[in-house]
């Protein structure tokens, strides 16, 4: 299913809904955060805080995990430490079987995507029903997100229509969007009011008081974390902020970066159990499967600031034409081509910090200040340290002889005027006409011009 | 053998990303701007939610109507819900109602714990007159009320409030800014997925 990205943009440029799909909803989340942004004249101070904020964190991250266990667990919530994906996944399983649950009810995650949460309770006899419209929509279709935000975007409404129809809503016709919203909330209100165990992400993670946030807009975030008895909460370590009084800055910047709106409709704040009000049951799952690794990258590790807003999707320039199924992997764009080769490795991901023009229109809009051009350069590097290429490497060092010896490097401008026939370059290079124009040498080298002025 | 807890602790340890500077706080944390109220209305009536405004004495008859406007019968309301804010009939009292009988009402009447003029957002915090969180979540009609004392203008000055609750008391917090909405589809926004899709606020002098 996962390509390496330069093939799979190929393929989804080639995609003429999807592409149209995109420019619409790109362009108008761009338009709509640039006039909420606009209405703050302290936005870039509250970007500084949240970049500052973001660094104390990783800076403190060991302190600040202890003591979000310790206050956590005093609230009531058992507290479990993953390494990876599995030891995630295992944690969940367990709960599940515990209780006697055969399904769980689960909210948009990208964490839980990550560790491919459903697939894994799956081979243990659990499912997993996705509760978030899009997240539904790529689960009945077996299909895969293209937007951190807005999954489904590449979806229309006559092929949600049609889905449902043969899904979860025989006969339905119409494909007016409240009345396609109106199927699927018929379906998952049986199965909420039912549920036994939920699980869910968290946006941030309250170090002081061991206070977990989920920021959403449906409100089946809610649903999940109320309804159920029994609540599995899974976040990345990465996720923690200091003070509860941080909150202060994140919930200004997360909305009107990710939706561009004031507020978004629910965010929700649980700290352990309150006996009466949710869940009896409270676990929490520390993950990090790569976040240390991206730690111990002294430019890399800037990443980890990231809030999943997908403000940098919506600018970039590449994105905004490929869609995220192009990236082959849970973090697209952006901020995926810098985090995904960190988490996994650079050499699993080698293609990914190329895949951008280094515009820099990312780093302008990350709420967090994120210099993510700088961290794509750096990786670069890392990208040929791994694996360097023969060929590559000969060609340099070709280009540096001649490029460093006058009488070389005049016979080489002969050269090309007259091997300018081949307005296609042979064998590897073949890559690099393929996409751009050669524009032929000058006439008169500028030596020649300014020997003869 | 080492845990899962030690070896993560260690990892992120031997990362080391060494000491940071100071915290710069130079975004607006106060405010008083004037026609705080009037913004509290706008904006929360921008996310197409139901905004009255109403004098103490009127409040009793405007929640009322509210309800019969749209046919509502059965309300749940907080056990600590004053009696001037409740209907004169079909008042469920949620001692713990299951999420069965949640969803057999028509809607709930609420008050709140604080509300944020600049983005239109309201606060309950399972306080007596706020409710469990699941009541204002099952039914699919909520109105709330809110008095304007209790409006302050930018998020920071809700926080701060809001903190004590959290540190003292280990409340826990929705807040509201609007019926709940995707915009999954198409990117049209569109009311009522799972929360309520009425929203109806009433602002108290």
């Amino acid at each position: 299913m996962i390509e390496p990205c330069p093939a799979a943009a190929r393929r989804e440029l080639a995609n003429d809904q999807l592409r149209a799909n995109l420019a619409n909803a790109t362009s108008t989340i761009r338009a709509k955060r640039a006039r909420v942004v606009a209405e703050l004249d302290d936005w870039e101070d509250l970007r500084e805080a949240g970049r500052a904020i973001k660094a104390d964190v990783l800076a403190h991250l060991d302190a600040y995990l202890l003591q979000f266990e310790a206050a956590a667990t005093a609230a009531g919530a058992t507290v479990h430490w993953a390494r990876d994906a599995a030891e995630a996944a295992a944690v969940v399983t367990a709960v599940a079987k515990r209780h006697g649950a055969d399904e769980v009810v689960k909210m948009k995650s990208l964490t839980t995507d990550e560790i491919a949460l459903n697939e894994r309770l799956a081979r243990d006899g659990v499912s997993a029903l996705e509760t978030d419209f899009a997240e539904l929509i790529l689960q009945l279709d077996d299909d895969w997100s293209s937007h951190i935000l807005v999954p489904a975007i590449h979806r229309n409404r006559t092929e949600i229509r049609d889905l449902f129809a043969s899904t979860i809503a025989p006969g339905l016709v119409s494909d007016y969007p409240a009345d396609l919203a109106e199927a699927s909330r018929l379906y998952l209100r049986e199965r909420f009011l039912a549920a036994k165990v939920g699980v869910s992400g968290a946006n941030f993670a309250v170090a002081e008081t061991g206070t977990l946030c989920v920021v959403e807009s449906e409100g089946n975030g809610r649903m999940c974390t109320t309804l159920p008895p029994v609540l599995v909460s899974v976040v990345g370590i990465e996720k923690i902020v200091p003070r509860f009084t941080d909150l202060e800055v994140f919930l200004q910047l997360l909305p009107r970066s990710s939706t561009g709106e004031r507020m978004n409709p629910y965010t929700s704040l649980w700290t352990g159990v309150t006996p009466g009000d949710g869940p009896e049951e409270l676990h929490v799952v520390l993950l990090d499967n790569g976040r240390t690794r991206v730690l111990a990258d002294e430019v890399g590790r800037e990443a980890l600031h990231c809030i999943r807003c997908s403000a940098c999707l919506n600018v970039c320039p590449v994105y905004s034409r490929t869609g995220g199924h192009a990236y082959g992997s849970v973090y697209p764009g952006p901020i995926g081509a810098i985090l995904t080769p960190q988490l996994i490795g650079i050499e699993n991901a080698k293609t990914l910090p190329f895949a951008s023009s280094l515009c820099g229109a990312c780093y302008e809009v990350c709420p967090v200040k994120i210099d993510i051009p700088s961290v794509l350069l750096h990786l670069r590097r890392r990208a040929v340290e791994a694996a360097p290429e023969r060929g590559e490497r000969t060609a340099f060092r070709l280009a540096a002889r001649v490029m460093s010896g006058r009488r070389r490097f005049v016979l080489a401008e002969h050269l090309a005027r007259l091997g300018f026939a081949f307005r296609r370059l042979p064998g590897p290079l073949r890559a690099w006409t393929r996409t751009r124009d050669l524009r032929p040498p000058a006439r008169t080298s500028f030596r020649d011009w300014w020997r003869q002025r | 053998m080492t845990t899962a807890r030690d070896e993560i602790l260690a990892r992120v340890r031997y990362a080391a990303p060494g000491a940071v500077a100071p915290i710069p706080r130079t975004y607006r944390r106060e405010s008083s701007r004037a026609g705080l109220v009037e913004r509290f209305c706008e904006r929360v009536a921008d996310y197409r939610a139901d905004v009255r405004r109403v004098t103490a004495e009127a409040a009793s008859d405007e929640i009322t109507s509210a309800l019969d406007r749209r046919g509502a019968s059965r309300i749940g309301v907080p056990p600590g819900l004053p009696t001037a804010w409740r209907p004169p009939a079909g008042v469920v009292e949620d001692h713990g109602l299951s999420p069965a009988e949640l969803d057999t009402l028509d809607g709930v009447v609420t008050g709140c714990e604080i509300a944020i003029a600049e983005t239109g957002t309201i606060v309950l915090a399972g306080g007596s007159r706020d409710g469990r969180r699941a009541l204002t979540l099952v039914p699919d009609l909520h109105v709330c009320v809110v008095d304007e004392q209790q409006i302050v203008d930018v998020l920071p000055q809700a926080v701060s409030r809001l903190d004590v609750l959290v540190r003292d008391e280990r409340r826990p917090l929705t807040f509201v800014s609007g019926p709940s909405a995707t915009s999954d589809i198409e990117l049209s926004r569109v009311e009522g997925v799972h929360g309520p899709r009425d929203l109806v606020v009433v602002v108290v002098a």
